[in-house]
């Protein structure tokens, strides 16, 4: 197996290995606890009071706009990554085609926050 | 790449395996008695737990034990399967960002090349754990809650990631240990004694990059999502026992993480002044410089969100969108001018 491949391969065994512990505890946790469910217990907690109206409430469409910028600005991240890491070899051509690049993206921004979908309203 | 003991791939995994099930949980276990319990208590005029064990330092291993034994509730509407996968995903999210945290030149569990790339892309897994909590909880302030938890950690994601770059490009590599080596044989105009700790030539940066772990972190002034005096709790309102104590140990064990991550990036990581980067000695000396360092990180982490008064939702976001990202570009290209020019 390659170098590459291997420690990857760690990364794998951590994930699983978190997953196994919060099994494990939760399982210790099972034979420890009780478990007498009522039907008030069950009820969703809405401080006190029963709950009113279906349980999954609407909410703003805002998030949904904001999570479309989020991946357009975190898609134009992952492009900086690699220039960052070679700026030294680019030099001035490098410098000026990511200054093009980051003044697009600020265009972007500006163009976002003029048409008001910044304003959390 | 050196291996600790030169042991075959499979025991030098299972050491270091052993060896961070035992770290992570006794990581949330300092910050939440030295922090949590006793710096609040002291900056409320309180002595905080001081019962259970000297100084009370046993608090939370008695309330690990008392949660065990907690009943398990799942509400009669949520969607059971989700419900329960939730915080173990959290979990696993802060689990694997200490795969690439660095203690000393061969103390890594693994010193993979994307690093700091690897370490982002990790740690916004928790999101996911965080909207699953929140829908599946079938509860209005759960959802709410989940929602404004993944508005808030993908907003401040981005200034997070930006801040991160200016550092890249000073280092020239996104390995943690490769800026670590970097920062050991910095010289500041000509002076090398103490390296170059980005911190001095990157301050803004750092600047953005601790606003934005807060944010992360959910903690004050950035708690909205979990604000228990509107939301009572927000995407955990319903969870009991155990899942609960899952979320808790996921949130200070990735307090600790991220303040391990700006003590290697901003503060030099485990490097003493004085000693030669890939020194021996290092190893053994390194984890206690980390750990100096993370705790004066994590102090003023705590120490902001005991002082300060919860943001509003707009402030929250506007401030995210038109104060940090802009200034983080900014600081790339400036770093990059520098870059080039000097």
């Amino acid at each position: 197996m390659s170098e590459l491949l291997r420690s990857y391969l760690t990364v794998a065994i951590f994930g699983v290995a978190a997953i196994a512990m919060a099994g494990a505890m939760l399982t210790i946790a099972r034979i420890l606890r009780p478990k007498r469910p009522t039907a008030q217990k069950l009820m969703a907690y809405e401080s006190g009071v029963d709950p009113v109206g279906g349980d999954w409430a609407q909410s703003q469409i805002r998030y949904y706009v904001f999570a479309v910028l989020f991946v357009l600005f975190d898609v134009e991240a992952v492009f900086i990554f690699p220039w960052a890491t070679r700026l030294e070899l680019y030099g001035t051509f490098g410098l000026v085609e990511m200054a093009i690049f980051i003044f697009i993206l600020v265009l972007g921004l500006f163009y976002a926050w003029r048409k008001g979908v910044l304003r959390w309203v | 790449m050196t291996s600790l003991l030169a042991l075959p791939y499979w025991q030098e995994t299972a050491i270091k395996l052993g060896l961070a099930l035992a770290v992570i949980p006794a990581t949330s276990l300092i910050l939440v008695y030295l922090f949590l319990f006793k710096m609040m208590a002291f900056m409320q005029s309180r002595l905080g737990p001081n019962d259970t064990g000297p100084y009370g330092s046993l608090q939370l291993i008695a309330e690990a034990i008392k949660f065990l034994q907690k009943e398990d509730i799942h509400p009669a509407q949520a969607d059971r399967r989700v419900f329960r996968m939730a915080p173990v995903v959290v979990l696993a999210s802060t689990f694997l960002l200490y795969v690439v945290l660095p203690a000393g030149p061969d103390a890594v569990v693994q010193n993979l090349d994307t690093g700091v790339f690897y370490a982002m892309a990790v740690s916004s897994l928790s999101v996911l754990g965080i909207l699953m909590a929140g829908w599946a909880s079938a509860n209005k302030y759960a959802l709410l809650g989940g929602l404004r938890a993944a508005g808030q950690l993908i907003a401040y994601e981005l200034p997070l990631i930006l801040a991160v770059m200016g550092v890249v490009v000073q280092a020239e590599t996104l390995n943690l240990q490769g800026i670590v080596e970097a920062q050991a044989t910095g010289e500041i105009f000509g002076f090398g004694a103490i390296g170059n700790p980005f911190i001095l030539t990157q301050f803004l940066a750092f600047l953005i990059f601790m606003i934005a772990a807060q944010a992360e972190l959910t903690q004050t002034p950035f708690d909205m999502p979990v604000a228990e005096t509107e939301l009572v709790g927000g995407f955990h309102v319903e969870y009991t026992g155990f899942r609960f104590l899952l979320f808790f140990m996921a949130e200070f064990g990735t307090a600790f993480a991220f303040s391990a991550l700006a003590a290697v990036m901003f503060l030099g990581g485990w490097w003493i002044p004085g000693f030669d980067v890939h020194d021996n000695v290092l190893n053994i000396l390194g984890p206690g410089v980390m750990l100096a360092k993370i705790l004066l990180i994590a102090f003023f982490i705590f120490w902001i969100r005991f002082t300060y008064p919860r943001l509003r939702e707009d402030q929250l976001q506007k401030f995210a969108w038109k104060v940090l990202i802009p200034l983080a570009l900014a600081n790339i290209v400036l770093t990059g001018i520098f870059k080039v020019v000097f």
